[in-house]
């Protein structure tokens, strides 16, 4: 009956260069170029995205949510949530640090320099400093180095003194050690491989720190091991916290409540969605990770 | 320009795009202007407050999601305290979808929501995940009958009722809806679906079932609209696996006047814009001046046939 094909689908995401029609947005989905996608070791890719300038709005523990192609001959249906691990304004390209896990991963791992990337963001509460903090402890392991990383730039920028506990595997997988020093946070790494990851240890040198008065916030993600500590020692030494949580998303707008945690507030459980009312949350409302 | 504008009973729509109920709420607004949507379409409320399932909530399988949120909330009050208030800042008719296991309940819940900022009553008698032995009525015609007949007496709002695609027999389910007394049927709800993990030998979702949500229904919902629209007077919102402006021209050719979509806003955030725009372009491209043209539109009486296929199957 009429011409076929004619059909040009629109796509209201926007490209680098492209004018935002719709500026009140404070959400966009966005066309990126990927300018590298490297190794950063056996399990972990570092990714850095050429972005629209709306993008690079995104601030430490706020997530965006990317549309990973498939790495095989079926589909990948779900976006994934992915921590911003930094933010490189001049660049105009946001990054993420990825450990390649399952499908999305391993299809996002597939994509080459000059690819497009459809990611959507940025979406969730990030962290927050608080004026009176001069002195912050950053506690990470695995994934969570890389939604604590710009937490670094952020306190850095703010005139606040990080102290970086990064705790790994072995010396062979730790990563960012470099990047924390080089925002100058001063760095202390632990493994499992001699022992010093044990959570006695860690918690020697947080009481050392707290001495030191080089405490007045904790900041963990990536081990319920390290949030359990924190908390504890949090609530009997009066260190406030935040954790950065995750959970299995879909929509990210707080939509569709799939991405659910329980949490206790007020000595009452209620339920919390990461992609909307966090990722990042009071440590002592959190129950478990 | 086309003219976008649909229709369903008293209510008019400025475009038959609308989202699906619990894949979308005010806070889209972050990423789209709402202004533009056919209606806003609220999550399933009930009356009590409930936390939903167990997680997780959402497993990917090889063919879509299966998933099984379980309609948590905060109970009628605060819906219309603090949710109803948030979606009265945009222009769309705002449609509420409810839902019961109590046919009395239900009622009394429809009465409370007939305040003026609800512009349409969404009845969900069909979601699979919350107790898949109760609150499910829409697997028999004479629990639908029953229930929208209640619901009907409870509200002077238009009544829209969600089926399921997992009744035996959709048709005789939408005329059991259709004599209760509903104004217009929405076709359709989720697959009961189970996934379970070889990993670990146990079901994916903290429900163990979960509803499946994928194009590929596309099809199967498609034939139901088709079905139910040659049996029934009262417009239909065709929802199942609408990801393009296409889809939403074949829902309305198979006799729907409006579509839902939920699945294609997950993946595309702007989907929903977007599919408008395309429709729009659609017909302009093709010079149709009404959108509303296009329902009931499908060419199914002059199917040819081809005589020498015809005579080797005997006809
Ligand atoms: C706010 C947030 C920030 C995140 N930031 C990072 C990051 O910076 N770097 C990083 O490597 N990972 C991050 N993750 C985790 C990342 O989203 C998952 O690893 C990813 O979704 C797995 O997808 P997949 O297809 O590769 O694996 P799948 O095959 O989907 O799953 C593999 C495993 O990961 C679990 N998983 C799936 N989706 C999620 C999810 N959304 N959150 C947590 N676990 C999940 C599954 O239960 C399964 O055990 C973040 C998650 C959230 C919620
Ligand atoms: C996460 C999720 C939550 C849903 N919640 C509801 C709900 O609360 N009430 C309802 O009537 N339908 C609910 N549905 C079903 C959708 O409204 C819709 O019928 C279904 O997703 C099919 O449309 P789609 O293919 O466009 O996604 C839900 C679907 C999903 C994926
Ligand atoms: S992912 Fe939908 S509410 Fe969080």
């Amino acid at each position: 009956m009429w011409p076929e094909p004619c059909q040009k689908y629109s796509n209201s995401a926007l490209r680098i260069d492209d004018q935002d029609t719709y500026p009140q947005r404070l959400v966009g989905e966005f066309v990126g170029l990927v300018v590298s996608n490297d190794w950063a070791n056996a399990e972990y890719k570092h990714m850095v995205v050429r972005v629209h300038p709306k993008a690079l709005e995104a601030y430490a523990g706020q997530m965006f949510h990317l549309l990973c192609p498939s790495p095989d001959g079926a589909e990948v249906w779900m976006r994934r949530p992915m921590s911003v691990y930094r933010v490189d304004r001049d660049a105009g390209c946001v990054e993420f640090l990825y450990k390649t896990e399952g499908r999305g991963t391993r299809g996002m791992a597939m994509l080459k320099a000059g690819d497009e990337f459809n990611i959507a963001g940025p979406l969730g509460k990030g962290f927050s400093l608080k004026p009176e903090w001069k002195n912050i402890v950053v506690l990470g392991r695995g994934v969570g180095l890389a939604t604590l990383a710009p937490l670094a730039q952020l306190a850095r920028n703010s005139g606040v003194r990080v102290t970086a506990i990064l705790s790994a595997r072995s010396p062979e997988v730790l990563m960012s050690k470099d990047y924390f020093e080089s925002l100058g946070a001063s760095v202390v790494t632990v493994f499992d491989s001699d022992g010093s990851s044990a959570v006695e240890n860690v918690e020697t040198i947080l009481e050392g720190l707290i001495a030191d008065s080089a405490a007045d916030a904790f900041f963990t993600c990536g081990s319920a091991r390290l949030l359990k500590l924190t908390q504890r020692l949090g609530k009997a030494r009066g260190v406030p916290g935040q954790v950065a949580m995750e959970q299995i998303m879909v929509c990210g707008f707080g939509a569709c409540y799939v991405c659910v945690r329980t949490f206790e507030v007020g000595g009452v459980k209620v339920l919390k969605r990461v992609c909307r009312d966090g990722p990042v949350f009071n440590m002592q409302e959190a129950v478990g990770w | 320009m086309v003219d976008l504008s649909v229709r369903i009973g008293d209510l008019t729509l400025q475009n038959p795009v609308t989202p699906a109920s619990g894949a979308f709420s005010w806070e889209y607004n972050d990423v789209i202007d709402l202004n533009r949507l056919g209606g806003l379409v609220a999550k399933t409320i009930c009356r009590e407050p409930r936390l939903g399932n167990p997680t997780p909530r959402m497993a990917e399988t090889e063919a879509g999601i299966i998933q099984s949120i379980g309609l948590p909330g905060k109970g009628i009050q605060y819906f219309l305290d603090h949710i109803v208030p948030e979606y009265a800042k945009f222009k769309p008719p705002l449609i509420v979808s409810a839902s019961s296991e109590d046919i009395d309940e239900f009622a009394l819940l429809a009465s409370e929501l007939d305040v003026p900022d609800v512009d349409v009553l969404e009845a969900n008698i069909s979601c699979p995940t919350r107790n898949t032995t109760g609150g499910n009525f829409a697997m028999h015609e004479e629990h639908t009958r029953k229930v929208v007949a209640a619901l009907r007496a409870a509200t002077k709002k238009p009544l829209w009722v969600k089926l399921s695609p997992n009744a035996g027999d959709i048709v005789s389910v939408a005329l059991a809806a259709e004599e209760g007394g509903a104004d217009c049927l929405v076709i359709a709800n989720t697959f009961l679906s189970l996934k379970i993990r070889t990993d670990n030998f146990r079901p994916a979702l903290g429900n163990k079932f979960g509803g499946l949500v994928s194009p590929a229904l596309k099809p199967i919902v498609l034939r139901m609209v088709y079905q139910v629209a040659k049996q029934v007077k009262i417009p239909i919102i065709g929802i199942g696996g609408v990801t393009k402006a296409e889809d939403v021209v074949e829902y309305m050719l198979a006799g729907a006047s409006a579509v839902g979509i939920g699945y294609a806003g997950f993946r595309n955030p702007t989907a929903l814009v977007s599919i408008i725009d395309d429709l729009e372009r659609w017909c302009d491209e093709r010079g149709i001046e009404k959108v509303s043209d296009l329902i009931g539109a499908v060419r199914d009486d002059d199917m040819e046939m081809d005589t020498l296929a015809a005579a080797s199957i005997g006809v």
